[in-house]
């Protein structure tokens, strides 16, 4: 899979290596700035207060 | 003559040789790739599914935190400016009413019996938590209310039992703040040491704690809450602060307890005392 989209991607080496770090870092910005945020609705954090 | 030169041997001519014959080589390789099967890319898909997991992990354990929290901190910069361009506001905020009088006669060397001012309404940010032992910019907005509106919140993160008392004021200050994820405001509550310091920062000034001691609590042991802790029903003399958080990390199994005791007052018109204006002279700009 990964090896196909490697190939698919055209251009000399170092241009491929640019698309793929441009890539890789397009995906890393969606995760940590709106799938993260929703996935950690699903988590309920400790509770950090004394009560009854 | 010139027809019958020999083969060519020089490095130019070779090497011009070769690429033809890799050029040449290239169309061969080609069915050598692999074959896309269905187990490869189910592989690839569960190695992406577990980085994934790996990457959330370690944003919500640690990254989120560093950015939650420093979005907290310029929340609480953000409420010192105000509270610093209120100071010659005619109209002050509504926690700005303070019950205390000796601010008449303002001595710089004694300011006195603190203000002690007005609980604020509920989810209401009125004071900053400020804690040089827990980070040179270590510096949260206070919000009334221990709900999750204000403890998972980008702009507080550190809430204030309503039903204790005010900064300053004589009985007990607790608050809690969230030991992981969420800004993470009392990560390090363990690392304090006997005599550190803890400012409370108010549109009146800065309420200055010395830490006193730690302890751990089951998630019941609501008489940490008490004007003195742990003993019920007895009138205080003493001003405490109470920071309440869970313990151990990422469990709710117990609390972890810090207490400080009040030291002195610092009128906010006599500016900050000396351990944070550097941190205070920051958060202004």
């Amino acid at each position: 899979m990964y090896l196909s989209i490697w190939r698919f991607l055209p251009g000399p080496l170092w241009v491929r290596i640019l698309t793929v770090v441009v890539l890789v870092a397009i995906v890393l910005a969606v995760l940590v700035l709106w799938v993260f945020p929703l996935v950690n609705e699903l988590f309920v954090p400790p509770e950090v207060t004394v009560g009854e | 003559m010139t027809d019958i030169e020999p083969t060519p041997l020089d490095r130019a001519s070779r090497k011009r040789a070769a690429i033809e014959l890799a050029a040449a080589d290239r169309p061969m390789r080609r069915p050598r790739r692999p074959k896309v099967t269905v187990v490869g890319v189910l592989g690839e898909l569960f190695i992406t599914a577990g980085v994934l997991v790996l990457l959330f992990l370690g944003w919500q354990v640690w990254l989120n935190d560093i950015i939650v929290g420093a979005e907290q901190t310029s929340a609480a910069n953000e409420l010192a400016q105000q509270w610093e361009q209120g100071t010659d506001d005619p109209a002050p905020l509504p926690s700005d009413t303070p019950t205390a009088t000796p601010t008449e006669t303002p001595a710089p060397t004694d300011p006195g019996e603190p203000v002690v001012a007005a609980p604020p309404a509920a989810a209401t940010s009125f004071a900053n938590l400020i804690i040089p032992r827990l980070g040179a910019d270590y510096r949260r907005p206070i919000a009334e209310g221990v709900g999750l509106n204000v403890l998972n919140n980008r702009k507080t993160g550190v809430g204030h039992y309503p039903q204790t008392q005010m900064p300053g004021e004589v009985g007990n200050f607790a608050v809690a703040a969230h030991r992981t994820t969420y800004g993470a405001g009392f990560h390090d509550i363990n690392t304090l040491l006997v005599g550190d310091s803890i400012y409370v920062e108010t549109a009146d000034g800065w309420y200055k704690y010395i830490y006193r001691g730690t302890e751990y609590v089951r998630p019941t042991g609501v008489g940490v809450l008490d004007p003195v802790p742990q003993v019920a029903g007895v009138a205080s003399t003493d001003r405490i602060i109470t920071m309440t958080s869970c313990h151990p990390y990422f469990s709710a199994a117990e609390r972890i307890i810090a207490y400080g005791v009040y030291d002195s007052w610092y009128p906010r018109a006599d500016g900050p005392p000396a351990e944070i204006a550097t941190l205070v002279q920051a958060g202004a700009n």
